[in-house]
């Protein structure tokens, strides 16, 4: 029955919304998913104002149960098979379960994927002892504080063995949570075979066919590695063996300077190393706000012992042997000459990532991956190579490539659920939030001034920025972690918030607020009335609505100013 | 007047570490007196203030200004703010860097009423603050004055001296011949900060790689040249009520020292008489032969009865018999001490081991050693009988398993086993040794067999 409505409805989406994606599958920019994001806003109270694509241009119809590939069989094993048990596909799971459908996920390698064993997970216990490291280290500041330590020290084995421990922890932790719920795990690798039908089994092995009425493609992504890098896995290394901390080198290259580059400079400087960054663009952290990157670059770099080169290209990096060091060739990004030679003593490659889509069976239901990524419109569904959405398949996370991120796999996930039990939904990705967990902190939900300047300049609306610093905030002080600031940009309008961008002590925790204000339409004058508990870090984000200085008046029926108790 | 602001600001030249802007407001004062050159000071943004960061210049050297513009970003202990300028003009220097405090009130940059006047401006903010061309030129020089008195590194493997490069032992395979310099993240931001030409260190990291403790070592050989080239050389340099830090190789000593108190030490001393010894060195002396050589000689071949004694503890579970007799002899040198080695001392004759030890000393003081010259000892020699010490103990150095502590040789009166009294020259040794791997009755052995090869002394020439 839910099958029947969500179908009629799933079927008929805009034609301009597929142009669009197919020109930009891996675009990671929060700007261009903005216009379809919130075109199809289940909020009501956020729907004055906004662009409604979604009501113009119903023009194409697709026909897709009439699929060439095969008859998709009467019944099905399960409701909702789920390919990849990483974050995106647990959580996707999860909600499944919840919404009463017989579910299973299958997995090749190790339950929790890329976040959980190789990635945030592991990376976050690491920087827990850099963060450690790094305040012991800071004579200056545990002075201020009146504390007198001796020198610090770390062993390497130990710190190796806190990173695995976590990610073990939290895979088993997963899994549990799976298998009381009673979701299958399947083991293997799984390929779709034909609409609703996915094979699984590990290799040697007899595979198994199971069919579903709903598959959900979450096959995730491996680190990007650029040609002319050779990765040996020693001293040439991804964020995958640097995550096992097997050595911690005298001098490590870091190319890249993102999300990964940025807190594994982080953990190798505070454990001794020197790092030389490695950025293709001009300016370092090029994903981030301009003005957060100005002052992160000033806290996060310029004191530590790191160096680095933009506007350069890595073209070739050879492992050191036969004593010889990591040589890393540099060429201008933009004249193609050989620029610089490097000798290191390692190098980490933190390029990005690419999906993990090889061998998923995507021909057999003709679909054709973009630089690996499965093309899917804004409801996760996936296209084929004819333009027309394939019935029953959707891709979440990184291997869709929309947003890169863990949260965002397991929020796409659940957006797919809720679609397939019935009730459409469109997840905003500009209310995703992103974090950074460098010491200090890096967060930011919604747009950058820039991306917000453009949006505004072509839609014809104004902006304004506000911003405050941490240096205002007592418990910010009171820890001697005053350094840092937070920006609001938003419309003076109508007060809704368009980014919010965090650098400080713990701005990853901080965030939420102002993502969750975006993800329920909350607008500035309303938000500014509610209450923080004093003296605490979330005062940063008090004060900075408070500075906003928006034109509309507070909603009569804001549900803050309504007590529910008493 | 540049003369005299130069000289005013002299005391801080000696300090190659960027100092504070408070020293400026002299030279503000006097500069004030010519209004076509104005400065822009640090704010008092609130008024708490009492210095401010500077965050980033708006504009750059050379750059219009005109009154009421934006120039700098200041960071106080509130805010940043936008710091602007009251006047018109071309912003002709910038005094203090990004990222760079100054006090409240002191300048942190020049502004030019033309743009004749911006070098004229430049001038005068490059003689008052330290990071001067001329300083940076007269360095070299500086460096090849100080050679002389950089101490050479005991532990670290190479000297930081400008010479130092000529020795090629530490050229950076990759640097294509000195084109290249290859230096870590962290050394080149020392080198920046302490204003040290990366072009005349010499790396000792992996590869011959310039690393942190390298620019350290060559900022601290640039302040010592200060003294020396001076008209009149005060005293041996010592001003009392001074902090002064450690050069590398005191750091070096200071570090062995420490950390040779993880090894269970003791001591043995025994009583040599040296009549014959003495009589020996008055007979070779004239062919070169030193009493340094002889007790080095005397010692080894004392070590090849004892192996153990010239046996190390490496890991705390196994002796490490050396294969070679190396004995190491401590040298004082300005500044600090070195061990040059001699190597194979049991097997090479005495006049080739006098000879090689007056090399090794004169490599010494030029500080030309090369490090497996001083550090590939496996017992030490520390002789303080010519300032006429008659006995000490010596600290025992990391990685070897004895060192012996050698007295005076001075005429006693000594009874002797047939019931007569005489005068007897009798020098007292004491060695310290690795109770791991040497036991007392090792050390009683050896110093017995030194005593009987001293006491009759023809093995010694062969």
């Amino acid at each position: 029955m839910h099958s029947t409505l969500s179908f009629s409805r799933a079927t008929t989406v805009p034609t301009t919304n597929y142009a669009f994606h197919s020109q930009s599958p891996i675009n990671l920019r929060f700007c261009g998913l903005r216009r379809e994001a919130f075109g199809i806003s289940i909020l009501t109270r956020s729907s004055s104002g906004r662009v409604r694509l979604s009501t113009r241009g119903r023009s194409k119809r697709i026909s897709a149960s009439t699929g060439n590939n095969g008859t998709p069989p009467k019944s099905f094993d399960y409701d909702l098979i789920i390919i990849g048990a990483g974050v995106g596909g647990h959580g996707a799971a999860l909600h499944a379960v919840e919404k009463g459908l017989k579910t299973a996920i299958i997995e090749g390698d190790v339950v929790g994927g890329t976040c959980v064993n190789r990635g945030c997970v592991p990376s976050k216990a690491l920087l827990a002892v850099s963060g450690r490291m790094r305040e012991l280290q800071s004579e200056h500041h545990m002075k201020a504080l009146g504390l007198q330590v001796s020198a610090a020290g770390y062993d390497r084995q130990g710190v190796a063995g806190h990173a695995n421990n976590l990610a073990s922890k939290i895979r088993s932790n997963l899994t549990n949570s799976m298998k009381a719920l009673g979701v299958d795990i399947l083991t293997g690798f799984g390929t779709i075979v034909g609409p609703q039908k996915v094979k699984y089994g590990k290799v040697g092995f007899t595979d198994n066919v199971v069919t579903a009425k709903d598959i959900i493609i979450a096959t995730g992504s491996v680190p990007f590695v650029p040609k002319g890098i050779e990765v040996d896995g020693k001293t040439v290394i991804t964020s995958d063996h640097a995550l096992k901390l097997e050595f911690v080198p005298d001098w490590i290259a870091i190319v890249g300077s993102g999300y990964i580059g940025l807190e594994f400079s982080d953990v190798y400087t505070a454990l001794g190393s020197e790092v030389t960054f490695i950025e293709a663009l001009d300016q370092l952290m090029p994903g981030f706000d301009p003005e957060i990157s100005k002052l992160a670059q000033r806290v996060l770099i310029n004191p530590r012992k790191i160096d680095y080169h933009t506007g350069v290209f890595a073209t070739k990096i050879t492992p050191a042997r036969d004593g010889k060091p990591v040589i890393i060739e540099l060429t201008d990004a933009k004249t193609k000459e050989h620029k610089d030679t490097l000798e290191v003593d390692a190098a980490l490659i933190a390029t990005g990532r690419a999906p993990f889509t090889n061998g998923l069976g995507l021909e057999n239901i003709n679909v054709v991956t973009q630089r690996g990524f499965v093309p899917v419109d804004e409801r996760m569904r996936v296209i084929d190579a004819n333009g027309n959405l394939v019935p029953h398949l959707y891709c979440i996370g990184d291997a869709n490539g929309k947003m890169m991120l863990a949260h965002a796999a397991s929020a796409q996930g659940i957006s797919v659920v809720e679609q397939v039990t019935g009730r459409d939904h469109v997840l905003n990705h500009l209310s995703v939030p992103a974090a950074c967990f460098t010491h200090p902190e890096i967060s930011m939900v919604g747009l950058t001034e820039p991306q917000a300047r453009e949006k505004a300049v072509k839609e014809g609306f104004e902006i304004s920025v506000a911003k405050t610093s941490f240096k205002a905030n007592t418990k910010a002080l009171a820890e001697n972690e005053g350094e840092g600031l937070a920006k609001l940009i938003y419309r003076p309008d109508n007060g809704e918030i368009l980014g919010v961008h965090i650098f400080g002590l713990h701005a990853a925790d901080l965030i939420h607020e102002a993502s969750n204000a975006i993800a329920l339409g909350t607008r500035i004058q309303d938000i500014k009335f509610a209450v923080h508990a004093h003296p605490t870090l979330s005062e940063v984000l008090d004060e900075l609505f408070k500075s906003a200085k928006v034109k509309a008046p507070a909603s009569t029926s804001s549900p803050i100013s309504e007590p529910v108790a008493a | 007047m540049a003369n005299v602001l130069q000289t005013s600001f002299l005391p801080s030249t000696s300090s190659l570490r960027r100092r504070s802007i408070s020293g400026s407001k002299g030279k503000s004062q006097s500069l004030q007196v010519k209004a076509k050159i104005r400065e822009i000071f640090m704010p008092a943004l609130s008024s708490t203030m009492t210095e401010g960061k500077i965050v980033s210049w708006m504009k750059s050297e050379g750059d219009k200004l005109s009154k009421g513009e934006s120039v700098v970003v200041v960071e106080s202990d509130k805010a940043d703010m936008d710091v602007e300028s009251f006047h018109e003009g071309f912003l002709a220097a910038i005094m203090v860097e990004e990222g760079g405090v100054a006090p409240v009130g002191s300048a942190i940059a020049l502004l030019a009423e033309t743009e004749d006047e911006i070098a004229e401006a430049k001038a005068k903010s490059q003689s008052s603050s330290n990071s001067t061309p001329q300083v940076v030129e007269e360095k070299p020089k500086q460096i090849e004055e100080a050679a002389p008195d950089v101490p050479a590194a005991a532990a670290a493997p190479s000297v930081p001296v400008a010479k130092a490069v000529t020795l090629g032992s530490a050229v950076h395979p990759a640097s294509e011949g000195g084109k290249r310099i290859v230096a870590s993240p962290y050394a080149k931001k020392l080198a920046k900060e302490l204003k040290v030409d990366l072009g005349t260190v010499v790396g000792s990291g992996p590869l011959g790689r310039i690393v942190a403790k390298d620019v350290e070592a060559a900022a601290v050989a640039v302040p010592v040249a200060a003294s020396p080239a001076k008209p009149d050389p005060v005293a041996p340099g010592i001003e009392l009520g001074t902090v002064v830090p450690f050069t590398t190789m005191q750091g070096a000593v200071s570090r062995n020292m420490v950390e040779s108190l993880s090894v269970p030490t003791f001591r043995v001393g025994y009583t040599i008489t040296t009549n014959a010894l003495d009589a020996l060195y008055k007979k070779i002396k004239s062919k070169g032969v030193t009493m340094t050589a002889l007790l080095a000689k005397a010692t080894a071949l004392a070590l090849v009865q004892h192996p153990v004694v010239n046996s190390c503890c490496r890991d705390g579970n196994s002796f490490t018999y050396n294969s070679s007799i190396n004995i190491a002899v401590a040298v004082a040198i300005d500044g600090g001490l070195i061990t040059p080695v001699l190597q194979d001392a049991d097997k090479v004759d005495i006049y080739t081991l006098s000879r090689k030890w007056k090399e090794l000393v004169d490599k010494a003081r030029a500080k030309q050693l090369q490090p497996h010259e001083y550090n590939t000892g496996t017992f030490t020699l520390s002789n303080l009988g010519m300032f006429g010490v008659d006995r000490f103990d010596a600290i025992l150095p990391p990685g070897t398993g004895a060192i012996m502590a050698v007295g005076a040789s001075q005429p006693s009166v000594v009874a002797s086993m047939d019931g007569r009294i005489g005068m007897k020259n009798q020098m007292q040794v004491n060695v310290t040794a690795d109770h791991r791997v040497i036991y007392g009755a090792d050390l009683a052995a050896f110093l017995q067999t030194l005593a009987k090869i001293v006491e009759d002394p023809k093995d010694l020439t062969f």
